[in-house]
C-alpha cells in the first residue's frame, strides 16, 4: 500500500486532489498489469510445454464456420495455468471497474463536476520546439461515462470469456490481449489531448487485429486481422491530418485548450470544414461507416467475447466518443456535421438490407452494428451529441448481450457437433431452429435485446434511438444545419431525409432481428438428429453475464427519459454530459434548446413505435423457419438476394478497383521498376560500374611507360599555363 | 655590343637565332641518332653564338667547351656504344596522329608563352642602365664579372655543386659496372 | 635584344617539348631535354643582359648540373640497354599497372 501511495505520488506529481480520483491512473494500468502477467504466462508456458497448435484449429471454438475442419487428431489440452489466468485476467478488468464507480462518484461529489474537466499529467511526452505534449488523463463527465461502459461491459465480458474460451491452448494469449485492448481503450477514452487519445487509437487497432487473427493459423483469420488493421490505417491517415491541422492553426492538441482556441476559428470556414472531414474519416475507419467498413464482418473471425467486446461495445465506439469530444468543431462546421449525418443515415440502411439476408448469426450482428454505428453518427452529426452518447450506451448492453448470447448458442452448437464429430458449421442459421427449448435463459435474454434494438417502448433502445430520430427532425425544422447546404442540397432536405433513411432502417432493423431470432429458437430444429440430445444450456459463468447485460437492456433508459414522460428523473445523461457537449449542442440550434410541441413529439415517437411494430409483425408473417433446410442442402441464392447475401459485391468491388491497381502498380512501378531497376540497377549497380569504368580509364594512365608519362606531364603543364594566363 | 654596329649585330643575332631553329628542328626530325646529334650540336654552336652577342662571352666559350665539346661528345660515345646506327633501330617516332598532336601541344604552348610575355615584368627598378654590362666587361674582362659572384655570393652553390658532380661520377661508374656473378 | 631572344627561346624550348612527345628512342629524347635546357639557357642569358650578372652565373650552374645530368642518365640508359637490349621506351614497361 505505501509503494502503490508513492508511486501514484509521483504520477501526478504535485496535481493531486486528495480523492479517490487521484487513483484514476490504476483505472488504465490494472489491465495493462493484467496484459503483462498474462503474456507472462503464456510465454513461459510456450517453452515450458512445447509446440502447440496455437489455434484450436480442429476442435475448440473456431468462429469463422467457414471452412470445414477435418481434424480428429488428439484433443488440444486446455493450458494448465487456465485458473490463473482466469484470477488475473477477469480480476483486474473487475478491479479497474470498482475503482472507475470510486473515481466516478468523487468526480460527482466534488464542486468541479460543474464546471471543469480534471487534468492528471503523468510525464512530458514530446517537447519540441512550439509543440508540447504531455501524457496526461482527463476526467470529465464524457470520459467518465465511456470508462464505465468498458471496464463495466469489459469486465462482463471477461467473465463470459473464462467461461467460453476455457478449453482453448491460447487461453493466457488470449486474456493476455483482451486486457491490452482494454487498457488502450481506456487510454482512448481518458486521453486529455488528441495524441494521446491516438495512440488508444491504435492500439486498439493492434489489439484488434491480435484478437481477430486469435486462431492464425488458419490463415482466413489472419487476412481478416490484416484486413481490419489496414482498412483501418486509411482512417488513421485521416486522424493524422486532421490532427496536423490543429496544431499548424491553433498551435496546441490539448482538448481544454482547444475549446477556447476553437472559437477563433471562422464558422463554416475551410480550415474547421477541413479539420472536421479529416477526422471523420478516421471514424469512417474505426468505426466501420462507408467506405471503411468492409472490416467489421470479416472480424467475426475473431472469437465471440471478442466481437462483443471490440466490436460492439467499445472500440468501434471509438468513433462516436471521437465525434462527441470534438463537438467544438463540428458544431462549427455545418457541411461536415451535415456529410457525418448522411453518411450515419445511408451506413445504417445499407448495412440493414445486407443483414437482411445474413445466414451466420454472427454476420448478421456485425451488420446490425454498423447500422446502429450509423445511427450514432446521426446523432452527434445532427449536434445531439448527448443522444449519439446515449446511444452508444444502450447499444454497449444489448449488443454486447446479443453477441454474448450468440456466443452461447455457438458453443452449445460446437459442444454438440464435437460430441458426434461433425463438421457442420455451427454458426449458420439454418443449422439451428428450435433452440428455445434447450437454451431457455438465453433464448429469454436475446429476445430482450431483439426488443431493445428494434425500438420497442420501455426498452432502453426505444429511448435512445427515439432520441435520435426526435433529434433529427426537430433540427431539420431550424438549426444551422438546416441553414446550409450540403452539395446544393438544402440542409433541411437532407435532414428530412435522413431522418426518413432512419426511420426504413428501424424498419428493417426489427425484419432482420426478429428474423434472426425466429430461425435460431423459434420453429424447428434442423441440427440433426444426432446432435439434438447435446445441445444445452451454456454454463452460469457465461450466462450470468448475459443476465446482467438483459437487466441493463431493459432498465437502461432510465439514464435519459425523454422529457415528456412523466416519470423523474428526465435526461439525466444529457444534463450530465451538459458541461462538455451543452455549448456545442446549442450552437447547432441556434442558441436556444429546441421546443417541440408535445403533440409532434408524441406523433413522432407514436411512428417510431409503429415503425418497430410493423417489423416484428412482418418478420413473424412472411419469414417461415419451417421452410428452412440445413446448410448443407441449402440452395444459393438467385437475383437481388444474392446480391444482398453477397453484400453488394463491394468488397470484391474494391478488390477490383483499388486492391488490384494498387499491387498492379506496387509490383510493376515500384518494385521492378523503381527498386530494383532505379535503385538496385541505377544507383546501387551504376555507380559500382561507375567506379570501375573510372578505375579502368585511370589504369590506363598507368601504363608503365615513360612517353605516357612525358604526354600526361606536358598536357599538365599546358593547362597549369592555361589557366594562369586566361585569368 | 650594341650602339654603332647594331645592324650588324642584329642582323647577326637574327641569323644564328634562324639556324638554331632550323638546326633544333632537323635534330627533332632525323631518324639516325647519329645525324640527329650532330644537328644538336649545330645547333648549340649557334647558340654559343647569340651568347656572344649578348655580352656573355665567357658563356659562349663555356657552351662550346663544356656542352658541345664534352656532353655532346659523351652522348655520341654512348650512341656509337650501343651501336645504334643500324636501320633496324632507327624507325622509331611514333605515328602520324601522334605527331600531329604532338605539334598542336606545342604550338598551343608556344602560344601560352607568348601570351605570358605581355605580362609587365614587375621590377623595373631592377635594371641597369643599357650598356652596362658591356661596360662591366670592357673595363675588367669577360670573367670577372662572373667570376666575382661565383665566388662571393654564390660560394656555398659552387660548393655543392662540386658534391653534386662527385655524386654524378660515382653513380654513373656503379650504374656502367657489368653485373658481378655470385656477389 | 630581349624579346628576340625570349622568343628563340620559346620556340626553341616547344621544338625540345615536340621532340620529347615524339620520339622513342630513349638517348634521342635525353637529347631533346638537353635542348630545352639550352633554350632556357639562352632566357637566362638574355635577362642578364638587362637585369645583372646572376644570370650568367645561373647559366653556369646550369650547365654543370646538366653535365652530371647527361652522366648518369647516360649510364643509366647503357645499364638498361644491357638488360632489355633495347633503347625503345615503349617496349620498357614492366612497370605497367
Amino acid at each position: 500500500m505505501m509503494l502503490l501511495q508513492s508511486v501514484q505520488e509521483a504520477a501526478t506529481q504535485g496535481s493531486a486532489t486528495g480523492t479517490a480520483m487521484d487513483w484514476l491512473w490504476l483505472v488504465p494500468m490494472l489491465p495493462l498489469l493484467g496484459f503483462v502477467l498474462n503474456g507472462a504466462i503464456s510465454l513461459l508456458s510456450a517453452t515450458t510445454l512445447g509446440p502447440a497448435d496455437p489455434s484450436a484449429a480442429g476442435h475448440g471454438h473456431r468462429d469463422d464456420g467457414h471452412t470445414a475442419h477435418g481434424h480428429d487428431h488428439e484433443h488440444p489440452e486446455p493450458h494448465k495455468l487456465a485458473w490463473l489466468t482466469s484470477i488475473i485476467g477477469s480480476g483486474v478488468l473487475i478491479a479497474s471497474f470498482g475503482v472507475a464507480v470510486a473515481v466516478f462518484m468523487a468526480y460527482r461529489s466534488s464542486g468541479a463536476a460543474d464546471t471543469a474537466p480534471i487534468v492528471q499529467t503523468y510525464f512530458t511526452w514530446m517537447l519540441t520546439g512550439d509543440l508540447s505534449i504531455n501524457a496526461s488523463l482527463m476526467i470529465d463527465q464524457l470520459s467518465l461515462v465511456m470508462v464505465l461502459v468498458v471496464t463495466g461491459v469489459g469486465a462482463l465480458i471477461h467473465v463470459f470469456s473464462v467461461g467460453y474460451m476455457r478449453e482453448d491452448p491460447g487461453y493466457p494469449r488470449y486474456f493476455a490481449y483482451l486486457n491490452l485492448f482494454v487498457f488502450f481503450m481506456l487510454v482512448l477514452v481518458l486521453g486529455a489531448n488528441y495524441p494521446v487519445l491516438f495512440v488508444g487509437w491504435e492500439g486498439v487497432g493492434l489489439c484488434s487485429y491480435l484478437l481477430i487473427g486469435f486462431w492464425f493459423s488458419d490463415k482466413a483469420n489472419a487476412d481478416a486481422g490484416k484486413k481490419a488493421f489496414i482498412v483501418n490505417r486509411i482512417g488513421d491517415f485521416g486522424f493524422l491530418i486532421a490532427m496536423f491541422l490543429l496544431f499548424a492553426n491553433l498551435g496546441s492538441l490539448d482538448f481544454t485548450v482547444l475549446r477556447t482556441a476553437a472559437a477563433g476559428l471562422e464558422p463554416g470556414g475551410v480550415l474547421v470544414t477541413a479539420i472536421c472531414l479529416f477526422l471523420f474519416l478516421g471514424c469512417t475507419g474505426k468505426s466501420a461507416q462507408i467506405p471503411l467498413y468492409v472490416w467489421l464482418p470479416d472480424a467475426m473471425a475473431g472469437p465471440t467475447p471478442v466481437s462483443a467486446l471490440i466490436h460492439a461495445a467499445t472500440m468501434v465506439t471509438a468513433g462516436v466518443y471521437l465525434i462527441a469530444r470534438s463537438s467544438f468543431l463540428f458544431s462549427i462546421a455545418p457541411f461536415a456535421s451535415l456529410t457525418v449525418v448522411v453518411v450515419g443515415a445511408l451506413t445504417a440502411i445499407f448495412a440493414a438490407t445486407i443483414g437482411l439476408k445474413q445466414w451466420d448469426i454472427k454476420k448478421v450482428l456485425a451488420y446490425s452494428t454498423i447500422s446502429q454505428l450509423g445511427y450514432m453518427f446521426v446523432g452527434v452529426g445532427v449536434g445531439a451529441y448527448a443522444a449519439g452518447v446515449f446511444h452508444l450506451v444502450t447499444h454497449a448492453f444489448f449488443k454486447a448481450l446479443l453477441f454474448l448470447g450468440s456466443g452461447s448458442v455457438i458453443y452449445a452448437m460446437h459442444r454438440a457437433y464435437h460430441a458426434t464429430h461433425s463438421h457442420e458449421d455451427a454458426q449458420d442459421m439454418r443449422n439451428m431452429g428450435g433452440l428455445r427449448t434447450q437454451m431457455p435463459w438465453t433464448f429469454a435474454l436475446m429476445w430482450v435485446a431483439t426488443l431493445a434494438i428494434a425500438g420497442v417502448p420501455a426498452f432502453s433502445g426505444f429511448f435512445s434511438k427515439d432520441e435520435i430520430l426526435t433529434s433529427v427532425f426537430v433540427r431539420a425544422r431550424g438549426s444551422t444545419l438546416a441553414d446550409a447546404t450540403w452539395f446544393g442540397v438544402p440542409g433541411n432536405v437532407v435532414l428530412y431525409a435522413c431522418y426518413a433513411l432512419g426511420l426504413a432502417a428501424a424498419l428493417l432493423t426489427a425484419i432482420y432481428m426478429t428474423r434472426m431470432m425466429l430461425y435460431t429458437f423459434h420453429g424447428p430444429s434442423r441440427t440433426g438428429e444426432k446432435e439434438r440430445p447435446h445441445l444445452a444450456e451454456a454454463p452460469w459463468v457465461m450466462t450470468g453475464p448475459l443476465v446482467v447485460l438483459g437487466v441493463l437492456s431493459a432498465i437502461g433508459g432510465w439514464l435519459n427519459l425523454p422529457a415528456f414522460v412523466p416519470v423523474q428523473p428526465t435526461t439525466s445523461l444529457e444534463h450530465w454530459l451538459e458541461p462538455v457537449v451543452g455549448k456545442s449542442a446549442l450552437r447547432v440550434t441556434h442558441g436556444a434548446p429546441q421546443e417541440i410541441s408535445h403533440s409532434l413529439e408524441y406523433a413522432l415517437v407514436g411512428a417510431a413505435v409503429l415503425i418497430a411494430a410493423i417489423g416484428i409483425w412482418i418478420a413473424f408473417n412472411r419469414l417461415k423457419p419451417e421452410t428452412l433446410v440445413p446448410k448443407a442442402q441449402a440452395k444459393p441464392e438467385e437475383g437481388f438476394q444474392r446480391v444482398l447475401e453477397h453484400k453488394y459485391f463491394v468488397d470484391e468491388a474494391y478488390d477490383k478497383v483499388i486492391v488490384r491497381p494498387t499491387f498492379v502498380t506496387s509490383r510493376n512501378l515500384l518494385w521492378r521498376g523503381i527498386d530494383v531497376g532505379l535503385i538496385d540497377g541505377l544507383m546501387v549497380n551504376g555507380s559500382a560500374w561507375t567506379a570501375r569504368a573510372l578505375g579502368w580509364l585511370g589504369s590506363t594512365l598507368q601504363s608503365g611507360q615513360v612517353g605516357t608519362y612525358a604526354w600526361v606531364l606536358v598536357l599538365g603543364v599546358l593547362a597549369v599555363l592555361g589557366a594562369v594566363t586566361l585569368r | 655590343m650594341q650602339g654603332e654596329l647594331s645592324i650588324f649585330y642584329t642582323f647577326h643575332f637574327y641569323l644564328f637565332g634562324l639556324i638554331a631553329v632550323v638546326s633544333a628542328l632537323l635534330f627533332v626530325t632525323r631518324k639516325s641518332p647519329v645525324a640527329a646529334a650532330l644537328w644538336l650540336v649545330n645547333t648549340m654552336f649557334c647558340l654559343a653564338a647569340m651568347y656572344v652577342l649578348l655580352d656573355a662571352q665567357f658563356i659562349g666559350v663555356i657552351q662550346v667547351l663544356v656542352y658541345a665539346g664534352a656532353i655532346m661528345v659523351v652522348f655520341l660515345f654512348v650512341i656509337m656504344l650501343l651501336n645504334l646506327g643500324h636501320p633496324s633501330e632507327l624507325a622509331d617516332a611514333r605515328g602520324l596522329g601522334w605527331k600531329l598532336a604532338a605539334g598542336f601541344v606545342g604550338l598551343a604552348l608556344l602560344a601560352e608563352v607568348f601570351a605570358l610575355t605581355r605580362a609587365r615584368i614587375p621590377l623595373p627598378f631592377l635594371e641597369l642602365k643599357p650598356g652596362a654590362l658591356a661596360a662591366q666587361i670592357a673595363t675588367e674582362g669577360a670573367i670577372a664579372p662572373i667570376a666575382k659572384p661565383l665566388f662571393t655570393e654564390y660560394l656555398l652553390a659552387f660548393e655543392l655543386t662540386s658534391v653534386l658532380l662527385l655524386a654524378a661520377i660515382v653513380g654513373a661508374v656503379v650504374l656502367g659496372r657489368r653485373r658481378q656473378d655470385a656477389g | 635584344m630581349l624579346a628576340e631572344s625570349l622568343f628563340f627561346s620559346a620556340v626553341l624550348f616547344v621544338i625540345g617539348v615536340v621532340g620529347v612527345l615524339t620520339r622513342r628512342n630513349a638517348i634521342i629524347i635525353f637529347m631533346c631535354v638537353e635542348l630545352m635546357l639550352n633554350a632556357v639557357n639562352l632566357s637566362f642569358v638574355a635577362f642578364a643582359q638587362v637585369y645583372g650578372v646572376a644570370g650568367q652565373v645561373f647559366v653556369f650552374f646550369v650547365m654543370t648540373v646538366a653535365a652530371a645530368e647527361a652522366a648518369v642518365g647516360l649510364a643509366i640508359i647503357i645499364a638498361l640497354f644491357r638488360h632489355r637490349h633495347t633503347v625503345n621506351l615503349e617496349q620498357i614497361n614492366l612497370l605497367k599497372g
